[in-house]
């Protein structure tokens, strides 16, 4: 309203007096344009740092990040439309791809769900190979990030090894389900196949390789001053917040919250045959998340071995039809992925397929804290709390 | 290359050597670093093999590499500031050239005496952190911007510290004449021996760990590469580089390398000269001439020996946050190399 009642474009015709508030405003713009201006970064879709295709908006100030917001959805593959197009056994193939670095580990909660509706239950062997399985998925899959993180922070040598030690890991499960990444070896009712011949003191081996490789980790990288004064105190969850955000896995343990789905629900699985630690870490920032994840990989290598120990015999496989058809009813299974909790919501109407999936994704919920967790800090720290969040693409985008 | 053949040789001959020697003694260096260094020992490290196709043992690799950035098509981006665009890398690579003419190789094997060579080889090397701004400014990407103004930013925090360190060997030394500076080392004697000379590396330990860590971040190599930092930034200044132009800088890059390798070891580790007592020499005109050719050899196994050092943690250590980065220059660096310079002084006076 100044404007207008300005002195000089009081005396001017209407049409005069618009070009002279225009100017006006293109004087003020001006003005504002010579303060120092932030600058809008976009992170990806393609870029090094976020191992897919995620997209962070970040609005920097200098270095340092004013506001910031994933933006996701470029790999969006339709998996809970498309299982309503597939039969129940056909089902796995697809979740399978889901997270792609653990991918057995996505088919069991979907076939528990499956059973739960069936009112099947598989028998002890394959329920124990079920979790031995299970197990290995989270210990290729961490393990990786464990490599993985040395690289974003700028030490190129971990992930090498990283690959190296993985692969025994990944020749386990091929040769126990005939797919490196993509098994799809679990069955309504039970596995595919029993274990192969060898199969169990060869596990013994690569398990103690894989302990190894968690001391090397921890001495090579852990260790090292400059990664902690990167990671420590950098992108700090407190308890609260991160119940709040709904994280879900290792991110919630770092934050001191003794929440681990393992062992804290009944599921057909030998969890509960086992003796095992949940680690938590106070600190909830980077560092804590690494160190968690870490300790887990350890603990996962115990689980298998003690597994591998009182594995019972018997058939792999209970009685179900050959065509299956689930009865109607809904139900809900989650499990303790590699990447936090992970669940299926599925609906069935009685037909061969599913009437409807709804798939709960752990990177999904945890990569939400990230607008809250990237104000303030500086860019190479997105990096570093982009990386100890640990997301698979996949997992968010499904 | 000075009064052996200036009766022989024309002055157009001798400033051809001098060109042909440059551009050796910068891009064998380079190259050799870059086999085996970057391909094989980094490989080896990270139990790989490398390289194994091209050549035996993948020796010829680096040959197919630039054959490939050769046949690159040559991308400019659209609003890139093109004349500033192109002359970036040529500037950084350039002050590389300048930095190597000072680089004593013999008794009589340099390319020009400078009295001053010190203070010109501190003073040109920051010559790159122009193309490097350069670069990150024209090329109208975000990333190369970030990336440039971090280089700016570390280049410049980091030369105050690298002058502090050598201030150390210049006042031991007493010259700033990289010549002398290596007869200096080679016929002096320390705590009264004079088998090994005088190298500075024990005499100016300090000097020489601030003066190698300034280098490591001068050169941008890891812990120090957040200009490049290809987590963050993709690739920094050179993201829209591609073909020729990256290759003038991943020369360059390996290149400074090598000749800041080089003027530390004729700083530190005594240059050309083996320890004169060895051959009953004693001051710069009883050396053998068949030293301006056993000479350059030195110069070279022991420039082989610093980049080691420098490729050795490059491969091994993450990288800092730039605030970190300037935090360790001006709090820790340049207080222990002041804290050098002083003792140095007092020693010199004393004793």
């Amino acid at each position: 309203m100044t404007i207008l009642n300005d002195p000089v474009s009081a005396k001017l015709g209407n049409r005069q007096q618009l070009s002279y508030i225009a100017s006006q405003a293109a004087d003020a713009r001006l003005n504002v344009e010579l303060e120092t201006e932030g600058m809008t970064l976009n992170i990806g879709p393609q870029h090094p740092a976020t191992h897919g295709t995620l997209r962070i908006i970040a609005r920097l100030d200098g270095e340092q990040v004013v506001w910031a917001e994933p933006s996701c959805g470029y790999m969006h593959r339709g998996y809970e439309k498309l299982t309503e197009v597939r039969t129940f056994p056909q089902v796995t193939s697809l979740i399978n791809r889901i997270d792609w670095l653990g991918s057995f580990a996505n088919e069991v909660p979907f076939i528990l769900a499956a059973e739960k509706l069936m009112n099947v239950e598989a028998p002890p062997r394959a329920q124990w190979i079920r979790t031995i399985l299970f197990e290995l998925s989270r210990i290729a899959n961490v393990s990786l990030f464990l490599g993985d993180l040395g690289v974003q922070l700028g030490a190129i040598t971990p992930v090498f090894l990283a690959f190296r030690d993985r692969e025994y890991v990944l020749n386990l499960i091929e040769s126990a389900t005939g797919g490196r990444f993509h098994p799809n070896f679990d069955r309504i009712g039970g596995l595919k196949d029993d274990l192969p011949a060898g199969w169990i003191d060869e596990t013994k081996v690569v398990m103690k390789k894989l302990r190894n490789f968690c001391d090397e980790i921890e001495t090579l990288l852990f260790g090292n001053e400059i990664f902690q004064s990167r990671t420590r105190g950098i992108g700090v969850i407190p308890r609260d917040v991160a119940l709040q955000y709904g994280l879900s896995g290792a991110n919630l343990r770092a934050s001191g919250v003794d929440w681990d789905l393992r062992r804290d629900q009944t599921i057909p699985l030998a969890y509960d045959k086992v003796d095992f630690k949940v680690w938590t870490h106070p600190d909830g920032d980077s560092f804590a998340r690494c160190w968690v994840r870490l300790q887990e990989t350890r603990e996962a290598t115990k689980i298998v071995d003690q597994l591998l120990d009182g594995i019972p015999s018997g058939p792999v496989m209970a009685k179900v039809p050959k065509i299956i058809k689930v009865p109607e009813g809904e139900a809900w299974v989650s499990t303790e992925n590699p990447l936090g909790e992970m669940g299926y919501y599925v609906v069935s109407r009685g037909d061969l397929g599913p009437f409807r999936v709804k798939i709960r994704s752990a990177s999904f919920n945890n990569i939400s804290i990230t607008p809250w967790l990237l104000r303030g800090v500086y860019v190479p720290d997105i990096i570093t709390i982009l990386a100890s969040l640990y997301f698979i693409l996949g997992d968010i985008d499904r | 290359m000075n009064t052996l053949f200036a009766a022989v040789i024309p002055y157009w001959g001798q400033s051809l050597l001098r060109v042909l020697g440059g551009l050796v003694a910068v891009l064998l260096p380079a190259g050799t670093i870059v086999y085996l260094f970057l391909f094989k020992m980094m490989s080896f490290m990270q139990s790989r093999l490398g390289p194994m196709e091209a050549g035996p043992y993948g020796s010829l690799q680096l040959v197919a590499e630039v054959g490939k950035w050769l046949q690159k098509e040559d991308i400019q981006p659209t609003n890139a500031d093109k004349p500033v665009f192109k002359m970036a890398p040529i500037i950084v690579l350039m002050s590389t050239f300048l930095l190597v003419v000072v680089v004593p190789f013999g008794p009589d094997a340099w390319f020009t005496d400078l009295e001053t060579g010190i203070f010109y080889a501190l003073a040109v090397s920051s010559i790159s952190v122009l193309g490097i701004l350069m670069a990150g400014w024209s090329s109208a990407n975000k990333y190369s911007l970030l990336g440039g103004l971090r280089a700016a930013g570390q280049l410049i925090a980091y030369e105050l510290p690298m002058v502090l360190a050598v201030m150390g060997v210049v006042i031991q030394a007493g010259t700033m004449n990289l010549q002398q500076i290596v007869v200096a080392q080679n016929a002096g004697s320390m705590f009264g021996i004079d088998t090994f000379g005088n190298p500075y590396v024990i005499t100016q330990f300090v000097g020489f760990i601030v003066f190698m860590i300034a280098i490591q971040a001068e050169l941008t190599q890891a812990p120090f590469d957040m200009p490049i930092a290809e987590s963050e930034l993709v690739s920094g200044y050179m993201t829209e580089y591609s073909g020729f132009r990256f290759l003038i800088f991943f020369i360059g890059e390996f290149a400074t390398a090598g000749v800041f390798a080089m003027i530390a070891s004729t700083l530190f580790l005594g240059g050309w000269g083996v320890p004169f007592s060895w051959f009953g020499w004693t001051s710069m005109d009883s050396v053998a001439n068949w030293m301006n050719v056993v000479g350059p050899l030195v110069v070279f196994t022991k420039m082989m020996v610093l980049t080691f050092l420098i490729m050795w943690v490059r491969f091994t250590y993450p990288r800092f946050r730039e605030d970190q980065l300037q935090r360790f220059a001006w709090k820790v660096l340049i207080p222990v190399s002041l804290a050098n310079i002083m003792l140095t002084a007092v020693l010199k006076v004393v004793f």
